[in-house]
């Protein structure tokens, strides 16, 4: 197959991945979207595959059956909860394999006639680099998600020069491999350190800011993959890494803007260590009190309603308690009460995580109001349930200047007639920040586990 | 084509890519956002093109051969994965009219699901 054939085939798997991301505008054909996708991935394999004109055919057979089997198992297998670490994984053996081509790329290229083109080898040189930050950032991700390791940020002291030395001296290794010194071994050390800078610049990020990390190393592995497609000059690698790297961007940086915090801050800033100055505060002591309710109570509280909005977090998902939520609700419907979700942009573990996890529950997605759309409807709530959430719908972050939160867009759960908060005890939650909304007199607390409290308000609405 | 002439081609078309990535990720509502992440997951799964073109075309020392192996079960796990478990999540995306439906048998369906 010739260069020109090849392309222009290729260009069909553009097309289709850039309709697979077309179509995620809405939920009602994303599917089909990524279907499509799948097919365009399907053309450029085949297309692949004839290039190679049969040579080594049972090794490549034997490598996408070990490589592609894993995917699919895994995939199959894994439970919505730990969607984000997946997504981590998937993640790093992408930033892998294009660290990988790089090496395999060098070591055919060297010993041709001449000096390698100066942009192969700088292509060849920021692959390798970004591959390997991708892979090891990613498994780092990865194993702190899955609490293989502490999922606090890891510090030390002199921590960030220490990273900013190593990078620097990648990058003038970068420069030396590029400049004419044509030693495979500095590609190995680029490839090597790199691996090891990813281990250092994910450490000391916290497991809640996770999401923003598994964002940004996916734009990461995209632009790898699009610079691997300079190394083999191919056009599919450039434009599909490419599309991965601008969306993966473009997606950190609007997380960042939900948590009113700037790229470099969730990376940098060691949060865990401003919030443990902080919450010295007691809430009791500041003079309010607290009002707790029986599972009857709030079920009449409930049933009685007119509009009910449930504020889901990640305590719902840890409870496992989606599904019987979704009952609560279903019961409430059909005693003619309207019920909503409202779901904040960072609930979960990643950004979207929330509305998957009650899709999963079979929430029809209509129900499921993002921030903007569900804040304007508080004024006209009757009750507001929070269930295992607590930062997002902390009112200090709209008035208190001194609290670590402050100005990040929360839900105004407020703003309603009345909030019930589900909480299994007074403790201060994940980050220790004080919560004023748990002393407002609108607020009654349930007391107890999300899911054992869900389960009685079920049967307690059944019975009225 | 001389070199140069590909160079600044690739680079346009790069450019281009850049532009459109921002242009059609600002249209996906954050409802999507988790299968938006691992949808472009599955897209970089492309790489498993580079690496069967390490891996298939000749030029064969030992190293090409475990390099390039290992290229291929990497990306291969990529594409598989990051396709699969997209398509998982947006299955479950319904709205009113056939949730109601899959009352019923929610049950026996539930349980697969998890």
């Amino acid at each position: 197959m010739t260069y020109n054939v090849s392309n222009l085939l290729y260009l069909i798997t553009i097309v289709t991945f850039i309709l697979a991301l077309r179509y995620l505008s809405n939920p009602a054909h994303a599917r089909r979207g990524n279907q499509i996708g799948a097919v365009g991935m399907l053309v450029a394999i085949v297309v692949t595959w004839i290039k190679t004109g049969g040579t080594s055919w049972w090794a490549l057979a034997l490598g996408m059956l070990i490589g592609g089997g894993f995917g699919a198992v895994a995939a199959r297998k894994v439970k919505m909860t730990a969607m984000p670490q997946m997504v981590a994984l998937f993640n790093g053996v992408g930033g892998g394999a294009a660290a990988l081509i790089a090496l395999a790329e060098l070591h055919r290229i060297l010993p041709e006639a001449g000096r390698p083109q100066l942009d192969i080898s700088t292509a060849i040189a920021l692959s390798g680099l970004i591959g390997a930050v991708s892979f090891s950032g990613s498994m780092i991700a990865f194993a702190k998600l899955q609490e293989l390791v502490s999922g606090r940020p890891i510090t030390y002291h002199g921590q960030k020069i220490v990273n900013l030395a190593l990078l620097a001296g990648l990058v003038a290794v970068a420069v030396v491999l590029v400049a004419g010194v044509q030693d495979e071994w500095l590609l190995w050390i680029i490839v090597g350190g790199a691996a090891i800078f990813g281990v250092l610049f994910v450490l000391p990020i916290g497991g809640a800011d996770m999401p923003v990390v598994i964002s940004l190393l996916n734009a990461f592995t995209g632009l790898a993959v699009a610079v691997g497609g300079f190394e083999l000059e191919n056009n599919v690698l450039i434009v599909s890494g490419m599309l991965v790297g601008a969306s993966g961007t473009l997606l950190t940086l609007m997380m960042g803007k939900a948590m009113n915090r700037s790229i470099a801050n969730v990376l940098f800033g060691a949060f865990g260590q401003v919030v443990a100055a902080v919450p010295g505060v007691d809430g009791a002591a500041a003079g309010g009190s607290v009002r707790s309710a029986s599972a009857e109570d709030v079920a009449v509280m409930l049933a009685y309603a007119h509009k009910v909005v449930f504020v889901p977090g990640y305590g719902l998902a840890v409870a496992q308690a989606q599904h019987d939520v979704r009952q609560l609700a279903d019961l409430l419907e059909a005693k003619g009460v309207e019920v909503t979700y409202a779901i904040h942009p960072v609930a979960g573990r990643m950004p979207g995580h929330m509305n998957v996890l009650l899709a999963e529950a079979n929430v029809p997605y209509p129900q499921l109001k993002e921030m903007d759309d569900a804040n304007p409807e508080f004024g006209r709530t009757d009750v507001a349930v929070v269930v295992g959430a607590n930062d997002v719908v902390n009112p200090d972050a709209r008035n208190n200047q001194g609290s670590p939160i402050y100005g990040m867009p929360i839900l105004n759960v407020d703003d309603s007639q009345a909030v019930v908060v589900l909480k299994r005890s007074m403790n201060p939650g994940f980050a220790g920040i004080e919560n004023p909304l748990f002393y407002n007199p609108k607020t009654v607390m349930l007391f107890g586990d999300a899911k054992e409290s869900i389960t009685k308000l079920i049967q307690d609405v059944k019975v009225l | 084509m001389s070199h140069g002439t590909l160079l600044v081609f690739e680079v346009t078309i790069l450019v281009i890519a850049i532009f459109l990535g921002f242009e059609v990720i600002s249209k996906v509502p954050t409802l999507l956002h988790t299968p938006l992440m691992s949808g472009t997951n599955a897209i970089h799964g492309i790489v498993v093109v580079g690496a069967m073109l390490v891996l298939g075309l000749g030029h064969k020392g030992p190293f090409t051969w475990v390099v390039g192996f290992l290229a291929v079960v990497l990306g291969s796990a990529n594409v598989v994965g990051g396709f699969v478990v997209t398509d998982r999540m947006l299955e479950m995306f319904k709205s009113r009219e056939p949730a109601k439906k899959v009352d019923a048998s929610q049950n026996g369906k539930g349980g697969e699901g998890a």
